[in-house]
C-alpha cells in the first residue's frame, strides 16, 4: 500500500511536504511541487489578468521571486481565446512565463461582471460583452478552456453566490457546485499536467459549510479552495468560515484562501491554516499611486509627499525603493505611467516579502511573536486593532497584548 | 565679452571625422558635462525622457537596452511645475531623477506634445505642465535651469511659426526676439556661479523665410554659446525639400566647429535628409510616438543583406498593410498617423502571427514575446503594451542611428537610404506577388 502511495505521488502534478508546523496557531509552511517549479507557502500569489502582470515584464515578476500567479479564464477564454493560447503553446508560452500559472474558472466574473443571463444545471448563460452573443460557461467548457491554457492549478466551476446573499439560493449553489465538481474532475484532459482544485462553498452558513467540506474532501482533487468569502460580508462572519473549513480539510493538501489579499486578513488566514491567496488589491491600487508599507499605506500622490525626498520604505529592499524618493514618484504620476509601474513592482515586493517573513517565523517557531510584533507596526494603538482580527487570533491562541 | 566667452563658452568639442558638403558630419561631441567625461557620436539623438524617465520603462526595463545615449533629455514643460519642489531639493534633477553617469540637456518644449499656440509675448513663452499653462520670463526660465542643474541647455525661445502662413512680421519677431532672450540668458548665465560648467545653445529661428533664417544664424553665430538649436522646422510645419533647403542655408552661416541640433524632427527619411543637409543631433521622440499608436517601428537600415532579398522582405511588410503611406508631410495636427516605417500591432493580421515583431532584432521585447502577444496587450489595453512596444522601438531607432553612423563612415549613405526609403518610396505590393514570394 505504502509503495502504491508513493508511486501514484510521483505522477501527481502536486506534491505538499509540511516544512514546519506552527505549535500555537493552525498556520503551516509547506513546499508545493508544481510542474513549473516549487513554492513556498504560505504564498501570495498576484493576479495578472489578461495575461499579463499590468506593467511588469516576467523578467521583473520572475526577479521579484514570484513563483505563481494568476491567469483569468473569462477574459481570456474572450479575449483571445482558448484556440489561439493553444496555438501560442499555452498561456506559458503566450506570456512567456517560465514558472507556475493558477487559472481561476470564470465563474466569480459571471457574478461581477456581466448582465447574467441565467444559471442552469448546464453551466452559466451570459451575454458576451464585445459581440452580445449567448455564451454558456458550463464545467465542461471551464475545464475544457483551462485545459488549452494549461495552467498549473485549474480552479473548478462553482455556482458563485454573493457572501451578502443568504436563503435556499446559498444550498442550492453549495450542491450544484459538487455536483459540478464532479463534471469537472470527469472533463479534466490533462489530470497528469494540470491541477484540479475544489471550492468549497456554502456561503456564511456553518451547516452548508460543513456539508459542502464532507462531500468535497471526498473526491480526490489535490487541492482545495475556500470560496464564496471576501465579497463584501461581515469581517466577523469570514473568519469563521475560514477557519471552519480548515478545520475539516486534509492536512496534507494545500488550502487555498480566494480573493484576501489585506496584510492583516492574510497574516490572520495563515494564522488559521491557509496556504495560498491571491487578491488583485495591489496591484490594482498600485495604479491609484497607493503604496503598501509596515505600517500601512502611503497615498504617493497626495501633496504631503511632493517634498518628501525619501524612499517610499527606507527598510525595503524592491527596486522602486532603493532609486527613487516619494517626491520624484509624485512628480512623475504627471508626466508617464512608468509611475503606476514603480509602485505595482514595489505592492508585489512587499505582498512577497511578508509572505517570506511569515514563512520564515512559521519554520523558526516565532510565528505568534511576528503576528505582534506585525500588528503593533501596522496599527498605531491596540484599541485600533481590528475586532475580528483579535477574535480570530484568540481563536487560535494568539492574544494581543 | 571676454569674460561671458569664458563662463559660457565651449567646453564640449566637436570632432570630425568626416565633412562632405551635402552629404553630412560624421564625428564624436567630447568632453560632454560637468566631469567632461562623456561623449556621442554624431550623427545621433539624445535620449528623450519625462522628467528623467523614458516613457513608460523603469530603470529595469530600460537597463534591457544597450548602447542608449549618453546624454538624457529633459523638457521645462514637464519641470516647470515642479520649480519649489526642485529648489527644496537643491541638487537638480539628475539627483532627482535616480540617474546616474548621464549628461543632461534641458529644453524648452516636449518635441513629442505640440502645445498651444498664441501665448507668446515680446518678454515671455509660456509651457504646458499637467495642471496647465505656466508663463516664463527669462528670469524664471534662468531660475529653472539654476534648479535643474542641467549640464546643457537651449537658451530660452520664440518658435512659434511653424504654423501654416506665419506672417513675415510675426517670423521676424520671433527672430528678435529669440536673439533678446538669449542675450538676457547668457547675462544671467554669465553672473550665476550654479551654471558655472553649464554650456548653452542659441536657438535659430526664422520660420520658412530664407532671409530671416540666415539673419538668425548669424546673429546667433556671434554668441558665445556651443552650439545651436535649429526650431521651427518640426515635422508636420513644411516638406522636406524646404527644410532641406533652409537648413542648408542656416548651416552655411554657423562655425563648423559646433554641433547643430534639429528640434522636432524624428522621421528616419527626414532625419537622413537632414543629416545631409548638415544637421549633428536629433531628439529621440520618435519612437515615442510611435509607441502610443501602437505600432511598431519595423523598417530596415541593415546594408548588409542581399539586395533582392531586402527588396521582398521590404515589399511583403509595406505592401500587404492597406494603409495608406501618408507619413504626415503637412500635417502638424496628425503625427498621431502611422508611418510606412512601422507596422500597426492592432491590426487582426497580427492576432496569430507568433513572430518577433522584427526578425533579428535583439531587444527585450523581441527575444521574449511575439507579435500576437503585442497583439493581445493592446487589443485588451494592458499597460504591457507601451513597455514593450517603448523598448523595442527605442532599440529599433538606435540602432538605425548607428547604422546611420557606419554608413557614413564606409561611404555607403546611398545604399543606406535605399533601404530605409524603399526603390520607389514604398510602394503597395500585389497580393499575387507575396503568394509567389512564398
Amino acid at each position: 500500500l505504502l509503495s502504491v502511495k508513493t508511486e501514484s505521488k510521483a505522477l501527481s502534478p502536486l506534491a505538499l511536504r509540511v516544512v514546519a508546523e506552527c505549535p500555537v496557531t493552525k498556520a503551516r509552511a509547506c513546499d508545493l511541487t508544481l510542474p513549473h517549479c516549487a513554492v513556498s507557502t504560505p504564498v501570495f500569489m498576484p493576479v495578472g489578468t489578461q495575461g499579463t502582470l499590468k506593467g511588469i515584464t516576467v523578467d521583473q515578476l520572475e526577479g521579484l521571486g514570484c513563483q505563481i500567479c494568476l491567469g483569468n479564464t473569462y477574459h481570456l477564454g474572450m479575449r483571445p481565446g482558448p484556440d489561439l493560447i493553444e496555438k501560442a503553446n499555452g498561456l506559458h508560452g503566450f506570456m512567456n512565463w517560465k514558472r507556475n500559472l493558477l487559472t481561476d474558472s470564470g465563474g466569480f466574473q459571471m457574478v461581477s461582471l456581466v448582465e447574467l443571463s441565467e444559471v442552469t444545471e448546464e453551466g452559466v448563460k451570459f451575454k458576451s460583452p464585445y459581440d452580445g452573443k449567448e455564451i454558456l460557461l458550463s464545467p465542461e467548457k471551464s475545464i475544457s478552456i483551462q485545459n488549452s491554457l494549461g495552467s498549473d492549478i485549474m480552479m473548478q466551476l462553482d455556482d458563485v453566490v454573493s457572501s451578502t446573499v443568504s436563503g435556499p439560493r446559498v444550498e442550492e449553489a453549495m450542491h450544484r457546485s459538487i455536483r459540478w465538481l464532479d463534471r469537472c474532475i470527469a472533463a479534466n484532459k490533462n489530470s497528469d499536467k494540470q491541477n484540479l482544485f475544489a471550492i468549497i462553498q456554502g456561503g456564511l452558513n456553518a451547516e452548508l459549510r460543513k456539508v459542502c467540506l464532507d462531500e468535497m474532501t471526498q473526491r480526490d482533487v489535490p487541492g482545495f479552495a475556500i470560496g464564496g468569502l471576501s465579497g463584501g460580508e461581515e469581517k466577523n462572519d469570514f473568519w469563521r468560515m475560514v477557519t471552519l473549513s480548515t478545520d475539516h480539510l486534509p492536512r496534507e493538501k494545500p488550502r487555498y484562501l480566494m480573493g484576501v489579499g489585506y496584510a492583516v486578513d492574510l497574516v490572520v488566514c495563515v494564522a488559521l491554516g491557509c496556504d495560498m491567496f491571491d487578491c488583485v488589491f495591489p496591484t490594482r491600487t498600485a495604479r491609484f499611486g497607493s503604496a503598501l508599507v509596515p505600517w500601512g499605506s502611503l497615498q504617493v500622490k497626495q501633496k504631503q509627499y511632493a517634498k518628501d525626498f525619501q524612499p517610499i520604505d527606507p527598510e525595503c529592499q524592491c527596486h522602486t525603493c532603493k532609486k527613487h524618493s516619494r517626491a520624484y514618484l509624485h512628480a512623475l504620476f504627471k508626466s508617464d505611467t512608468a509611475a503606476m509601474h514603480h509602485i505595482t513592482v514595489h505592492n508585489i515586493a512587499y505582498q512577497l516579502s511578508l509572505m517570506r517573513s511569515v514563512r520564515r517565523s512559521i519554520v523558526e517557531g516565532c510565528f505568534p511573536e511576528f503576528i505582534r510584533t506585525f500588528m503593533k507596526r501596522l496599527f498605531p494603538s491596540r484599541d485600533l486593532y481590528p475586532g475580528w482580527a483579535v477574535d480570530a487570533l484568540a481563536s487560535v491562541n494568539v492574544t494581543l497584548e | 565679452m571676454c569674460r561671458a566667452a569664458r563662463m559660457a563658452g565651449s567646453r564640449m568639442k566637436l570632432e570630425l571625422s568626416r565633412v562632405v558638403q551635402g552629404r553630412g558630419r560624421l564625428g564624436v561631441l567630447k568632453e560632454l558635462g560637468k566631469t567632461g567625461q562623456c561623449s556621442l557620436e554624431v550623427p545621433g539623438c539624445l535620449l528623450h525622457t519625462h522628467l528623467g524617465t523614458v516613457p513608460h520603462l523603469t530603470q529595469e526595463t530600460l537597463r534591457t537596452l544597450s548602447n542608449l545615449p549618453s546624454v538624457t533629455q529633459v523638457t521645462l514643460s514637464n519641470i516647470a511645475e515642479h520649480q519649489e519642489v526642485l529648489e527644496e531639493f537643491k541638487d537638480g534633477v539628475t539627483k532627482f531623477a535616480g540617474l546616474h553617469d548621464t549628461v543632461l540637456y534641458c529644453s524648452l518644449h516636449d518635441p513629442a506634445t505640440p502645445c498651444p499656440t498664441g501665448y507668446t509675448t515680446n518678454k515671455t513663452v509660456s509651457v504646458w505642465g499637467s495642471g496647465g499653462r505656466i508663463e516664463l520670463t527669462v528670469a524664471k526660465f534662468m531660475a529653472l535651469q539654476k534648479t535643474v542643474q542641467p549640464d546643457w541647455y537651449q537658451s530660452m525661445a520664440d518658435g512659434e511659426t511653424w504654423l501654416n502662413n506665419t506672417s513675415r512680421k510675426r517670423v521676424r519677431k520671433s527672430v528678435d526676439r529669440t536673439l533678446a532672450h538669449l542675450d538676457e540668458c547668457l547675462l544671467v548665465h554669465q553672473q550665476s556661479q550654479e551654471l558655472e560648467g553649464v554650456e548653452v545653445f542659441g536657438v535659430v529661428e526664422g520660420g520658412d523665410i530664407l532671409e530671416e533664417r540666415v539673419r538668425s544664424s548669424r546673429e546667433t553665430a556671434k554668441r558665445p554659446v556651443a552650439g545651436f538649436c535649429l526650431d521651427g522646422l518640426q515635422t508636420g510645419s513644411m516638406d522636406q525639400a524646404l527644410r532641406t533647403q533652409l537648413i542648408t542655408a542656416v548651416t552655411k552661416e554657423l562655425p563648423e566647429d559646433k554641433p547643430r541640433l534639429l528640434q522636432g524632427v524624428g522621421r528616419p527619411d527626414e532625419v537622413l535628409a537632414c543629416v545631409e543637409a548638415g544637421v549633428d543631433l536629433f531628439e529621440s521622440f520618435f519612437p515615442f510616438q510611435v509607441t502610443e499608436r501602437g505600432c511598431a517601428l519595423s523598417f530596415s537600415f541593415d546594408i548588409s543583406l542581399d539586395p533582392e532579398l531586402a527588396v521582398l522582405e521590404l515589399d511583403e511588410e509595406r505592401g500587404t498593410s492597406g494603409e495608406t503611406q501618408q507619413n504626415g508631410d503637412l500635417n502638424p495636427d496628425d503625427q498621431s498617423l502611422m508611418t510606412s516605417f512601422e507596422i500597426n500591432l492592432k491590426d487582426q493580421r497580427y492576432k496569430d502571427d507568433f513572430r518577433p515583431l522584427v526578425e533579428g532584432c535583439v531587444c527585450y521585447c523581441c527575444q521574449n514575446h511575439q507579435r500576437a502577444y503585442l497583439h493581445h496587450l493592446l487589443v485588451t489595453n494592458e499597460l504591457l503594451a507601451g513597455v514593450l512596444l517603448m523598448i523595442h522601438n527605442t532599440a529599433h531607432y538606435h540602432a538605425f542611428f548607428s547604422a546611420l553612423r557606419e554608413a557614413l563612415a564606409n561611404d555607403k549613405l546611398d545604399v543606406l537610404k535605399t533601404r530605409v526609403l524603399g526603390e520607389s518610396g514604398g510602394r503597395q505590393k500585389d497580393l499575387t506577388d507575396t503568394d509567389k514570394s512564398e
